[in-house]
């Protein structure tokens, strides 16, 4: 009892919860779990909204809007595969760009191989590149981007126009130039979320790899990308997601033509891109298709999502 | 809804604070929404007639003619503006009945991209032929043989289409499949239509899209408002008209094609390959839509005198703006039927 008394009485910082803390504990749960469910049911009810309007496309045109390759309103024609096709082809593209170039700038920014102050300089201006709105890369991309790659690309096109990807020439807005801004458009995301995964690795692990006697790339390829892998894939399956959704910049760089072709100079077409231009005016059963292509762009969304936790199950990559 | 118009009311009375002048005289709103090719010369309009009367606010949003015609339908806007009109099946919902007014008028020209090849001259089948993909190349001898003593590259065609769904498509797909059976045939005509697939046939959004796509792109050829060209300073391609004459945008074609023209009664009219000896190929009416019967006078009253102004002050800025001045007996028709908004 005197021990009990003397603990009331002590002046120890550590002090029983009181009543307004225990509730305060309370009342974040509660909130935090209430939001973690509105989210869960907010995505429902965005998905049973849009499936519901997709209903009648379905209903008229049933699986052939899958695998139809017209977009003609007069006719009441509609196919989203080349759609489907080069949102896929320039998110992959983009991905393999701007993947590449993100997870390497966050090697050189996070394995000393600059001065501090000029890491954190460099740091943030590519984190800025995440806040250029999307218009402006459009309008970026047309004026400054597509004169500088002509050039290249006729070259390709003259002199390589037996690979299939090279085989028409650049008329302008196509997938190429596309893709380009989409990459730097996945930049920020992928480097800095890289760069995490590389901070986060301990010392102690870089320490240990230049004990046992490598080199600074080995350290770097062998030892610290491995390790960092888990964070770099999270990365680059965000990239990839903000890819698949992007709209504005790629519906003024695309060429918005319904053509499925290996070539990266020729114009394509993209689901967001189609969404973006053809709601504002659509019709009754335009809008039922366009909702049927927005269900179908979430859906791709979610299994490029899915795919890449699988991957990390199975390569047994950790988080 | 109680909540917005609590923010409305908010809104409203920090907007009497910001007047601390009292007793303003009060003032009747109008809104608008629609087609965006008369955008600049409406938006021209109503910012001059609100310096005369002050007592009408008019404000124009530009999103579209299709957009401003479902605005019109479902109440939101007092009157609209499309380059389309209205089809009588949308006209039929409207319960209150519907006045179109053609109130300005305009050319779609097609704007090239060549380096030193100005007043290009297209005959009708050529620039049919390049919009329907089958003419590739600008050295195709079709081009050279209306094209004497002008070096043509021999470079590829880029052909630029809208990739929205737009007024201006409608009208030049209305004049291409007017002059061209296969055309009909083959991609029709509409707000959006399906232009051919090919490597060379890029679609961009908006006036300004294909503007800038056509400045970008050497050899590229795309239909735009003439509005845009000039001020873009793009060179435009003469076009061969009906009578086999090679007329140029934004001198007196324009005013030519539309010279002579009967209305029907509900003023939907179009000029989709004009006869005139002179007359520019490619013009179009563009119209505002209004109800028949408003239920507050002073709309109806204030619309009266905006349409007043349009017809009478607002042609004189036409041509400077790049858009083509009602002729006098086009003005007369529709100050008439402007009667029918009560």
């Amino acid at each position: 009892m005197a021990e009990y008394n003397s603990l009331q009485q002590s002046q120890s910082i550590s002090k029983p919860p009181t009543a307004g803390d225990m509730f305060a504990n309370k009342a974040f749960r509660v909130l935090t779990l209430a939001f973690t469910w509105g989210i869960v049911l907010l995505l429902a009810y965005i998905l049973y909204k849009i499936g519901g309007k997709a209903i009648p496309a379905v209903k008229e045109y049933g699986l052939g809007l899958l695998v139809g390759t017209t977009w003609d309103v007069n006719a009441r024609t509609f196919g989203i595969l080349p759609e489907i096709w080069g949102t896929l082809y320039s998110s992959l593209l983009a991905l393999v760009l701007g993947g590449f170039f993100g997870v390497s700038i966050a090697i050189f920014l996070t394995q000393n191989f600059l001065p501090r102050s000029l890491e954190t300089i460099l740091r943030s201006i590519i984190e800025l590149l995440a806040a250029i709105p999307s218009v402006v890369y459009g309008l970026w991309g047309i004026f400054v981007l597509i004169p500088i790659i002509r050039p290249v690309a006729d070259f390709f096109n003259t002199h390589f126009s037996w690979i299939p990807f090279f085989y028409t020439s650049l008329s302008g807005p196509g997938m190429f130039p596309a893709a380009l801004v989409l990459s730097i458009m996945i930049l920020p995301t992928v480097a800095a979320i890289s760069q995490d995964a590389f901070r986060a690795i301990p010392q102690k692990t870089k320490e240990a790899a230049f004990g046992m006697g490598t080199t600074r790339w080995e350290a770097i390829l062998r030892v610290m990308l491995p390790t960092a892998a888990g964070g770099i894939f999270g990365a680059l399956v965000l990239g990839l997601g903000r890819a698949l959704g992007e709209t504005m910049a790629l519906a003024m760089l695309v060429g918005n033509s319904n053509q499925i072709s290996l070539s990266v100079f020729a114009p394509a077409n993209t689901l967001a891109a189609l969404l973006a231009l053809n709601f504002p005016e659509a019709g009754d059963t335009e809008i039922a298709v366009l909702m049927f292509a927005a269900c179908v762009l979430l859906l791709i969304t979610l299994l490029v999502n899915m795919l890449g936790a699988l991957i990390i199950n199975k390569t047994g990559i950790k988080r | 809804m109680k909540f917005f118009s609590l923010l409305q009311a908010g809104a409203f009375c920090i907007a009497l604070a910001g007047f601390s002048v009292p007793a303003m005289a009060e003032t009747t709103r109008l809104t608008g929404s629609g087609a965006s090719f008369p955008a600049p010369i409406y938006t021209t309009w109503f910012k001059d007639f609100g310096r005369i009367n002050k007592d009408i606010q008019i404000n124009y949003q530009s999103k579209g003619s299709g957009a401003g015609v479902r605005d019109f339908q479902n109440g939101t806007v007092d009157f609209a503006a499309s380059d389309s009109g209205m089809t009588e099946e949308q006209i039929a919902a409207v319960k209150q009945g519907v006045q179109m007014l053609p109130m300005t008028a305009g050319e779609i020209v097609l704007a090239y991209n060549l380096k030193d090849v100005k007043d290009l001259k297209l005959p009708r089948e050529v620039y049919i032929d390049i919009f329907m993909g089958k003419i590739a190349k600008w050295s195709d001898p079709k081009i050279a043989a209306a094209n004497p003593g002008v070096t043509l590259p021999d470079q590829d065609i880029t052909v630029v289409t809208r990739a929205d769904s737009s007024g201006t498509s409608f009208v030049f797909t209305q004049h291409l499949s007017s002059i061209s059976p296969e055309f009909k045939e083959k991609v029709g005509f509409g707000n959006s239509v399906n232009w051919p697939s090919e490597a060379k046939m890029v679609k961009s959004p908006k006036n300004d899209g294909v503007t800038a796509t056509i400045t970008q792109t050497p050899g590229a050829i795309g239909y735009i408002e003439y509005g845009f060209a000039s001020m873009s300073k793009l060179p435009m391609a003469v076009l061969e008209n009906k009578a086999g004459k090679y007329v140029a945008a934004g001198g007196e074609g324009g005013p030519a094609a539309l010279a002579g023209a009967e209305f029907p009664e509900n003023m939907l009219l179009w000029v989709s390959d004009p006869e005139a000896e002179n007359a520019y190929p490619i013009v179009t009416y563009t119209w505002m839509i209004f109800s028949q019967k408003y239920d507050d006078p002073k709309k109806a009253e204030a619309l009266q005198k905006m349409i007043a102004y349009g017809l009478g002050e607002g042609q004189k800025i036409a041509t400077k703006a790049g858009y083509i001045e009602l002729p006098q007996a086009v003005v007369e028709k529709v100050q008439a039927a402007a009667k029918n908004i009560q």
